[in-house]
């Protein structure tokens, strides 16, 4: 018995040294932490529940048989964030430099599964070379596989990437699938093709950080929703955007304990739209007032900065925010905004997140590189997420909502459940002055009578009253009031049951 | 009494005269310009007039405006404030023509004193103590130099009309006056339109000191003390105090007693302030006599009881002084600080934009607080960028200041830069503390600029015990979350590292006690330092304000402004911030192997802040330009946003021209 127990320790002690000390420390000259130190900081102090430690690639192909390193390069188990479980997959580059083999995947595929059957969130640390080259089809098979799944899994529990090394070709198609993906500066990249490859096809000269580091994804691609600075920052930031998910489809969102007032009023809200329609505000200020303790986990806050998501906490509950930012571009709808925000409810909706929609838009950007782009479509994707989206949304239009933009904007057409407008709103069809010049168009060589005309549609449409009339906004109310309100709001929508008709799933303009 | 006032200003001056009003029952009216409208005076005020646009002379420079404005709302009496017209005879005139009050001394008087060379002679011959020099225009340079070799070296060279610093010289030598002479006369020419020079005797260790002064229209005259405002920036006041720590009862009675004279002189009524050099023997010397109610006002205040405001109004309205001299006693010590929009890092240049935050140090009897503006308000580009006049009062010296440190502690502004950091950082110059000022107080002490360095390189033990309580009580929260595993939830350690500025520190948190009040409030243990802490912050508050104990010794106040930084806190305390990182002892460990990351140098290039149009470009290839000068102007969907030099330097290539689409973070030009 105790030389079984010896031989144990012994494969254990074997199996968390990985590929060795050596390539251990190597991993740390390059600023980077081992599978297994990752895993560490991401869970609860003692928590982790290590699966298959001893599970080994069966290749002897190009002398593999005689390379056998217990785990395959993939740390697989679960663990607890503040107690909560959750599953996690953590590619250990010292073994085989991460790649994924046949048994590797199966790894991955075990803790997924599981995962969807009991209900716990899924968080991919990746840090992979790649295929198993050595495993040929097989790896390309495990892949595969793991896609499957991805696919399946996807809305039944959240699935967080955090690519903390090289991710390329194939591999990067299993973050891709995730409802998030983070990255790390300086040591991650993704691309499906490397920058050699890039310069013999295409003749670009691009580094592997142009071409797919943490911020050129976070901020041109919008591959990715965060560049953290290193590692550590990157698990901590995880703990604590994992502290704002529900752990399944099935559940509510977490709640944390919250002393701050729901009724609390901030009177320098009302001053936040400036007199000129022209000037921008900061919408963030607006979030970080109405939201408890003004923490708010900003999402792809690098991409498409004329829209905000990111999630937040009214009376400790989760929500999800999406607000214009009339800093950038005047906080207009284009594609990549459009997109971001699209995914961002989508995501919402499948966890059962609240929405609160924070409204200042003065309609899609123009242009051909929109149109070419096919903004229709795109904005077409924003306008389908809100439209199918069955959990509490709660909308404030604080200034502009114009055109189609303010229809996609959560409005009450597409069953907002409350809608609210501050005393600055403007709901109309576009600015009073391009209306103008359409409706009387006879008088454009008479700049008097545009005035009057002009002051005529301003009077108006250039205020809430309008759409108050009409029932699309429920209530006009005072900028300063306005956490209480959405906060009262989401309580009595806390049991909101809607159903969409039966279909096998809608078809999202994708 | 009048029934109704109007306040022909703006700001802090409008809302602190507004007070008074109120106190008397007399009902106000305030006038604005457009950048005014929701500003705090007009809020205040039972009346508000509008009168023009933002800049001051279409709106509070324009006398028929608001002449205008007191005939439609009845306004009986004028209080001007400081600056603006407060010393503009046709203003005078006109509110006379109509009847209306000026409260305020008379035109002749406002007159006798604007002219430096006159208003010495006047002084002269009320038997004022002035400094030796000549009192006549000098012709030329060699008359300079006949006339310097006369007073003695050193000797000043002032413009007659001047002012803030210009058209001034020092010179020590004959070859220093040839050298200066000239340049100051051109600089007065172009910046007064006006080049009569004199000279007089250069006082060294000058301190700058000043009596308040108050008359009524029935012959009595009485000094209020004295004001001490020798720490200033450029000549800009920016500590003032009263009493000077510096002058002994003898002196403080001849000089109230001149004052007194010289306001006799010319029939002066209304508060007023003879500004005087005091060198480092006590001899002081007339410098001018101010004919308006001062910014540093208040400090007079709190030392005497009295209400300056209030003995205007009364005057005005041709009552006699309530009080005599022998009623007048300083009791207490007073400070006042100047709390500005401008950013102390860089070179005091006025910040500008909307207060985000802004959360004064509350008000009691040993804090004063006057202010023009609010959280959600907005500091113009139209005007003075003060924010507020912090001031303090104590039993002594030690004790206001006490108490300027710890309201300056709390004072949370954010969204535009501001200097209490350079306050926070004045506060506690050992200089300060012994009362050994000149007016070369800050040119002294911060030889190159003001610059982090300047912050008291204080014992983060308190900050670091601040830090892992509250983060501990964060942590302790989150393990509360709904959702978990029965029975295996997480267990929050006692052990954090605080890690500062790459430094880390073993700081232990004791469990909390169920009696403690306040969740941050408990023990911390640091090396052999123990560390109790009593608090009723809560998470997300801004200020954390606490009794502290060390080490069983006696119980401290201590402000701490605490901002969440994602995983990490920024603290601030007597100026300086401290950005901390708290880990466990295994997250401590792991983040040591992290790498040293130095930001790439960006600062070289002017990166458009967005996606949009270069309008324009204001600089040229080659062209030096100075921080905060504007280089470009971006529209982004009919928005135009106006791009400044940071810093001064020198354009070395233009990237982009005027017309051009822009991405954001593209380069438009670059420094050399």
């Amino acid at each position: 018995m105790s030389q079984i127990i010896q031989q144990l320790e012994a494969k254990r002690a074997a199996a968390r040294l990985g590929g060795g000390q050596k390539r251990i420390d190597t991993q740390h000259s390059k600023g980077k932490l081992s599978a297994r130190e990752r895993i560490e900081l991401l869970f609860d102090e003692g928590s982790f529940e290590e699966w298959d430690m001893f599970v080994e690639h069966g290749c002897e192909d190009f002398g593999m048989g005689d390379q056998r390193v217990p785990g395959d390069g993939v740390v697989t188990g679960y663990g607890t964030i503040n107690g909560r479980p959750m599953f996690v997959f953590s590619q250990d580059f010292t073994v085989f430099g991460g790649s994924l083999s046949a048994a590797h995947a199966k790894k991955i595929l075990k803790v997924m599964e599981k995962a969807v059957q009991v209900g716990g969130p899924v968080i991919g640390l990746n840090d992979s070379g790649g295929a198993r080259i050595q495993e040929g089809v097989a790896s390309l098979a495990g892949y595969a596989d793991v896609f499957l799944q991805n696919a399946l899994a996807s809305g039944v529990v959240p699935q967080i990437s955090m690519v903390m090394g090289p991710c390329a070709g194939g591999a990067v198609y299993s973050p891709a699938m995730t409802d998030f993906i983070f990255m790390v500066k300086d040591t991650s990249y993704m691309f499906v093709t490397g920058p050699d490859v890039v310069k013999t096809v295409t003749h670009e000269t691009v580094t592997q950080e142009q071409l797919g580091g943490a911020v050129t994804h976070s901020a041109k691609s919008g591959v990715s929703d965060a560049a953290f600075e290193n590692d550590v920052e990157a698990l901590l930031q995880l703990r604590r955007f994992m502290d704002f998910l529900p752990l399944s489809n099935k559940e509510k969102p977490p709640v944390i304990a919250c002393n701050d007032p729901a009724d609390r009023e901030d009177f320098s809200l009302d001053t936040l739209v400036p007199d000129n329609a022209n000037k921008p505000y900061d919408m963030k200020e607006l979030i970080t007032k109405v939201v408890d303790e003004g923490d708010f986990f900003e999402v792809a806050d690098l991409f498409a900065r004329n829209i905000i998501t990111g999630f937040a906490r009214m009376e400790g509950q989760t929500v999800g925010i999406v607000a214009n930012q009339p800093m950038v571009l005047a906080g207009c709808l284009d594609i990549d905004s459009s997109r971001k925000a699209a995914r961002f409810v989508r995501f919402c909706d499948c966890f059962n997140i609240p929405i609160v929609t924070f409204v200042d838009v003065p309609g899609f950007l123009p242009g051909t590189a929109q149109e070419y782009g096919g903004i229709i479509k795109h904005g077409a994707k924003l306008l389908f997420a809100y439209a199918e989206a069955t959990v509490p949304k709660v909308t404030v239009i604080t200034r502009k909502a114009y055109g189609g933009a303010y229809d996609v904007m959560s409005s009450k057409h597409i069953r907002g459940d409350v809608n609210f407008a501050w005393p600055t709103a403007e709901i109309a069809v576009m600015g009073a002055k391009g209306a103008v010049e359409i409706i009387f168009r006879q008088d454009i060589g008479d700049p008097k009578k545009i005035a009057e005309r002009t002051k005529e549609y301003e009077d108006r449409f250039a205020n809430p009253f309008r759409a108050a009339n009409l029932g699309f906004i429920d209530d006009v109310i005072m900028p300063h009031a306005t956490r209480g309100r959405i906060c009262r709001s989401l309580q009595m929508l806390k049991n909101k049951d809607q159903k969409n008709p039966w279909k096998k799933h809608d078809n999202i303009p994708l | 009494m009048f029934k109704k006032i109007l306040i022909a200003n703006r700001g802090e001056i409008a809302c602190r005269v507004i007070k008074t009003c109120r106190k008397m029952g007399i009902k106000t009216v305030a006038v604005y310009s457009d950048a005014d409208r929701s500003a705090l005076h007009v809020e205040m005020a039972d009346e508000a007039v509008h009168i023009g646009e933002s800049p001051t002379a279409k709106s509070y420079l324009v006398i028929d405006r608001i002449v205008e404005a007191c005939k439609q709302t009845g306004a009986e009496a004028v209080h001007p404030g400081y600056g603006f017209l407060s010393e503009n005879k046709a203003f005078q005139e006109a509110l006379a023509k109509n009847n209306i009050v000026f409260i305020g001394p008379d035109a002749e008087a406002i007159e006798a004193m604007g002219d430096k060379i006159a208003s010495k002679k006047l002084a002269q011959k009320a038997g004022v103590s002035t400094v030796p020099g000549y009192n006549d225009i000098i012709r030329d340079v060699a008359h300079a130099k006949e006339i310097a070799g006369k007073i003695g070296y050193p000797v000043m060279m002032k413009a007659s009309a001047g002012g803030g610093g210009k058209g001034m010289r020092i010179a020590h030598s004959e070859s220093e006056v040839q050298e200066g002479f000239e340049r100051a006369m051109s600089e007065a020419k172009s910046s007064f339109g006006d080049d009569r020079m004199f000279i007089e005797k250069y006082v060294d260790q000058p301190r700058h000191i000043e009596i308040q002064i108050i008359a009524d229209r029935h012959g009595n005259t009485l000094y209020v003390g004295e004001r001490e405002c020798s720490i200033q920036r450029r000549h800009q006041k920016v500590i003032e105090e009263a009493p000077s720590p510096f002058l002994d009862e003898k002196t403080r009675k001849a000089m109230g007693e001149q004052a007194v004279a010289l306001a006799r002189a010319v029939n002066y009524v209304s508060a007023g302030t003879v500004e005087f050099i005091v060198d480092g023997n006590r001899n002081f010397y007339f410098l001018e006599m101010n004919t308006r109610l001062q910014v540093e006002h208040p400090v007079t205040e709190l030392v005497t009881g009295l209400d300056l405001v209030e003995l205007m109004i009364r005057v005005a309205n041709k009552e006699k002084l309530p009080i005599t001299q022998a009623d007048i006693k300083l009791k207490g010590w007073a400070l006042e600080a100047r709390v500005y929009a401008e950013d102390p890092y860089r070179s005091f240049l006025p910040s500008t934009g909307r207060l985000v935050r802004y959360l004064p140090p509350a008000e009691n009897k040993n804090v004063r607080v006057d202010t023009g503006v609010y959280e959600g308000g907005e500091i113009s580009v139209f005007y003075d960028p003060m924010i507020a006049k912090l001031c303090t009062y104590g039993a002594d010296r030690a004790e206001a200041t006490m108490h300027m440190r710890n309201a300056l502690d709390s004072y949370y502004v954010r969204g535009v830069s501001h200097n209490i950091p350079f306050l926070a950082s004045l506060l506690r110059k050992k200089r300060f503390e012994e009362g050994r000022l000149t007016t070369n107080f800050i040119a002294e002490e911060y030889p190159e600029g003001f610059s982090a360095k300047d912050l008291p390189a204080k014992d983060p033990t308190l900050l670091l015990a601040i830090a892992a309580l509250v983060h501990a009580a964060y942590q302790r929260r989150a393990a509360g979350i709904s959702g978990q595993i029965a029975g295996h939830g997480r267990q929050v350690p006692e052990t954090w590292t605080v890690v500062e500025g790459g430094r880390h520190h073993h700081v232990w948190v004791a469990p909390p006690s169920a009696d403690a009040a306040g969740i941050a409030s408990g023990t911390a243990k640091i090396g052999d330092t123990k560390v109790h802490i009593m608090t009723g912050w809560t998470f997300g508050d801004p200020l954390l304000k606490a009794d502290v104990v060390v080490n069983n010794g006696k119980s401290e106040h201590f402000v701490v402004q605490v901002d969440r930084r994602n995983v990490g806190y920024r603290l601030s305390n007597a100026g300086a911030q401290m950005d901390v990182s708290v880990y466990t002892a295994r997250e401590a460990e792991l983040a040591k192997l992290m790498p040293v990351k130095v930001p790439p140098d960006m600062s070289r290039f002017l990166l458009s802040p967005m996606p949009g149009l270069l309008v324009s470009l204001a600089v040229k290839e080659g062209q030096d330009v100075k921080a905060g000068e504007t280089l470009a102007i971006v529209e982004a969907m009919k928005m135009e946003n106006v791009l400044k030099a940071e810093r001064d330097g020198t354009v070395k290539k233009i990237s982009e021209k005027a017309g051009a689409s822009l991405a954001v973070d593209q380069v438009i030009l670059e420094f050399a």
